[in-house]
């Protein structure tokens, strides 16, 4: 049955995200760009949220809330409507946590989600990208070699949000089994987290490049166990959040851009009024309800369990190219004033183009 | 909950009407040839195949909602021919407009008959205020003067709702319609046109000369002219909330079929669509399908979310032009995609993609074209009056 109907909680949690997004993200978001950093006070106040606990079982310290990859694509829109890096750095907890949820064994489980669960805000990350052109998440050149009854690491991964702060890491690799993941405590040795990676977009959110150069680790680390982990599904679920990162930035600049060009007068009139401006905000509301439609479809398939990669890449594919379209458009409506870091839309078009390249920095 | 899933109902109904509609495309060319032939009301074959709707009978909770279904049947239909159908269906737009705008005792008299809808005239398209056919009240009768074009099933309909003005000097409020049905004396059925695409089609051109019709054959009865306002416009404007997204879903239905007939032509010729593949080892032409599919995807979403909130009952007058919009857009990119994907045999009349690629142009044109539905979401994104954008 074809429905478009969210549920009361889903729709309660929107309604939370809307008020922290326009309370907290967007009177930070270009002080923070500016700075290139996120002050600890917003990772407090993010990780208020539960974001990260609410969908952890009870039996592992969480709220025991149902897993939802739906909720958490609603979750994204709304977040990244205030200002997508804190959005992303906000998630980055659950890129770890979730990936262990979904995929670790109770071990894995017991030994990690704890630490998620606390009073302080805790992260791990997910170490996915990698430097190198046309990056394809499905053919890491990332190797797992079998070693005794251990694996070794080889590569080099970028990207990886909140490096410096994570305690953990999970890292997909390829092994002779195919797509892997392993777990990383930041101190093995071997393992090298660079200086903060400097940025076209999505500035404020910190990320680092990880050197694995021979990481030893037991066989107990690779996530999944002896049955290892659906990392398909975990590149899946990346290309959905990013999808729904930047549904919210597109809707961003469609709702900055209608004001604006109702104020602005040129030739005696609002250039809302004329059609080259009217029918450009009339084509970017089109292409954000399509974006997000795109989005809740792959959820859905996430959501059901169904496999997600059509759905997933013709999601990521599409927004990612129209919420840089709708971006660029947003610069050209406010003409010179665009171009001015005093208003944010130069800012939401380098996020945009950032985010439009990245596979899989978000699990959702 | 968010669902996107057909319910097994909803699968047995349309895939009845697959099966209708690849016996209906087995024709579509000949009457593509033939523009001035009628597909029959019954293909020869009907007689052995029992007819999809009948499925329609059993629905529950659990199933889509009517206009959903609608939308799902349209595609469907146009999958296997635009025109051509086992079984003639062809309700036409005049009936939407008995539902929307008559009184119940019309909608008990009519709504047997296939109505047709005539607004345009040959000066006279996206703008309907426009409309100089004329009515005037004689006795108990009224006389209808004037030319309509483009009357989508003008030729077979039963009858015709006609707009015309009662004063011209009125403007939009003075415009009213009219059921004509066929025979009226000076009712003509000046000839059918010849086209682009949709040939099959039955497309009529009118004349009203002195065409005397009962006086209460004004839809909804209502003889006065209002002051001030748009009068009963924006009520029959009403109507199009329905039909756009059903006209996206006739876009798309072909659309749909140039793409199926792409990909299997792809992988004739040993060219797989894999969805895990990025840029540097995808080849141009699979990248260049999931290019066009996704587009195709995001159109019928919308045209489901327009067609959904009808069902609910809710405001979605936004919604079925971003729907119309979005696939009167999207069905040109991929038949212009899919011919450029296949190259010559792409423009062979040989196979129907050629054809599709005619069939479609129309979407982004009729029941507003693309421009009037920008018109309107930018009026309602910016919260502007007629006047203040136009």
């Amino acid at each position: 049955m074809i429905s478009f109907e969210l549920s009361e909680e889903q729709t309660s949690v929107r309604e939370a995200m809307q008020g922290f997004a326009s309370d907290v993200l967007r009177p930070a978001a270009r002080e923070y760009d500016e700075a290139s950093a996120i002050p600890d006070l917003f990772f407090q106040q993010a990780w208020a949220l539960g974001l990260t606990a609410t969908q952890i079982p009870e039996s592992y310290g969480g709220y025991g809330a149902e897993r939802s990859p739906f909720t958490n694509a609603l979750v994204l829109e709304e977040l990244a409507y205030g200002d997508a890096a804190l959005a992303v750095a906000a998630m980055t907890p659950c890129l770890f946590a979730n990936a262990l949820l979904d995929h670790g064994t109770d071990e894995q489980k017991q030994a990690h989600l704890a630490a998620f669960c606390g009073d302080s805000f805790h992260t791990g990350s997910l170490a996915l990208s990698e430097p190198k052109p046309g990056f394809d998440p499905f053919a890491p050149s990332t190797t797992a070699e079998k070693k005794g009854s251990g694996y070794t690491l080889h590569g080099v991964k970028s990207f990886v949000p909140l490096a410096a702060s994570a305690a953990h890491f999970v890292v997909i690799a390829r092994s002779e089994d195919g797509l892997d993941a392993f777990i990383v405590p930041r101190d093995t040795p071997g393992l090298t987290v660079s200086e903060t990676e400097k940025n076209l977009g999505l500035k404020a959110l910190q990320t680092s490049e990880l050197r694995l150069d021979g990481v030893d680790l037991p066989a107990a680390q690779r996530l999944g166990g002896a049955k290892g982990a659906d990392v398909r599904r975990l590149i899946n679920q990346g290309r959905v959040a990013i999808s729904a990162v930047l549904t919210g930035l597109s809707r961003a600049v469609l709702d900055y851009c209608v004001p604006y060009s109702k104020e602005r007068v040129a030739f005696d009139e609002p250039i809302a009024q004329k059609q080259s401006i009217a029918f450009r905000l009339a084509e970017m509301h089109m292409e954000i309800e399509s974006s997000r439609w795109m989005t809740w479809k792959a959820a859905s398939d996430l959501e059901a369990g169904r496999d997600a990669t059509r759905s997933a890449t013709m999601a990521k594919r599409y927004v990612a190219e129209k919420s840089m379209w709708i971006s660029d458009n947003g610069v050209q409506v406010l003409g010179g004033h665009g171009f001015i870091r005093e208003h944010p839309v130069e800012l939401w078009y380098r996020n945009a183009r950032t985010l439009g390249v990245l596979e899989g920095t978000a699990t959702v | 909950m968010v669902n996107f899933e057909l319910s097994k109902n909803d699968k047995t109904v349309l895939d009845a009407l697959r099966s209708e509609s690849l016996i209906a495309r087995k024709y579509a060319r000949q009457y593509d040839e033939n523009e001035h032939e009628f597909p029959p009301d019954e293909l020869p074959e009907a007689k052995d195949h029992p007819n999809f709707m009948s499925h329609m009978a059993t629905r529950g909770a659990e199933d889509s909602g009517g206009s959903v279904m609608m939308t799902l049947i349209a595609m469907g239909s146009t999958w296997g021919d635009y025109s051509v159908r086992l079984r003639r269906r062809d309700s036409g737009l005049g009936n939407s407009a008995l539902k929307a705008a008559g009184t119940p005792e019309q909608i008990e008299k009519w709504g047997g008959l296939t109505l047709a809808m005539a607004i345009t005239e040959p000066g006279c398209g996206s703008d309907p205020s426009q409309v100089r056919t004329t009515a005037t009240l004689d006795g108990d009768n009224w006389v209808i003067n004037g030319e309509k074009i483009f009357v989508t099933t003008g030729c077979r309909a039963d009858g015709v709702v006609v707009w015309a003005t009662l004063d011209r000097s009125a403007g939009r409020a003075g415009i009213k319609s009219f059921l004509v049905e066929k025979g009226a004396p000076g009712f003509i059925v000046a000839h059918k046109e010849k086209k682009l695409g949709i040939r099959a089609d039955d497309t009529a051109a009118y004349v009203f000369e002195d065409c005397r019709i009962p006086r209460s054959n004004l839809l909804g009865g209502k003889e006065e002219i209002p002051k001030g306002g748009s009068g009963g416009f924006k009520g029959v404007m009403k109507t199009f909330n329905m039909t756009r997204p059903l006209v996206a879903g006739l876009g798309l239905g072909m659309a749909e079929a140039a793409l199926d007939f792409t990909r299997e032509e792809l992988s004739r010729a040993g060219i797989d669509i894999a969805y895990d593949v990025q840029g540097t080892t995808q080849s141009a032409a699979a990248a260049k399908f999931i290019e066009l599919e996704s587009a195709f995807e995001a159109a019928k979403l919308t045209m489901l979310r327009a067609s959904w909130l009808a069902d609910k009952g809710e405001t979605n007058n936004i919604e079925a032009s971003v729907s119309k919009a979005k696939a009167g857009g999207a069905v040109r990119d991929i038949t212009q995609g899919c011919i450029e994907i296949l190259g010559p045999m792409g423009i062979s009349r040989a196979h129907l993609l050629e054809k599709w690629f005619r069939d479609v142009r129309i979407t982004d044109i009729y029941e507003g074209t693309g421009e009037i539905q920008r018109m309107i979401i930018a009026r309602g994104l910016l919260d502007y009056t007629r006047k203040e954008l136009n």
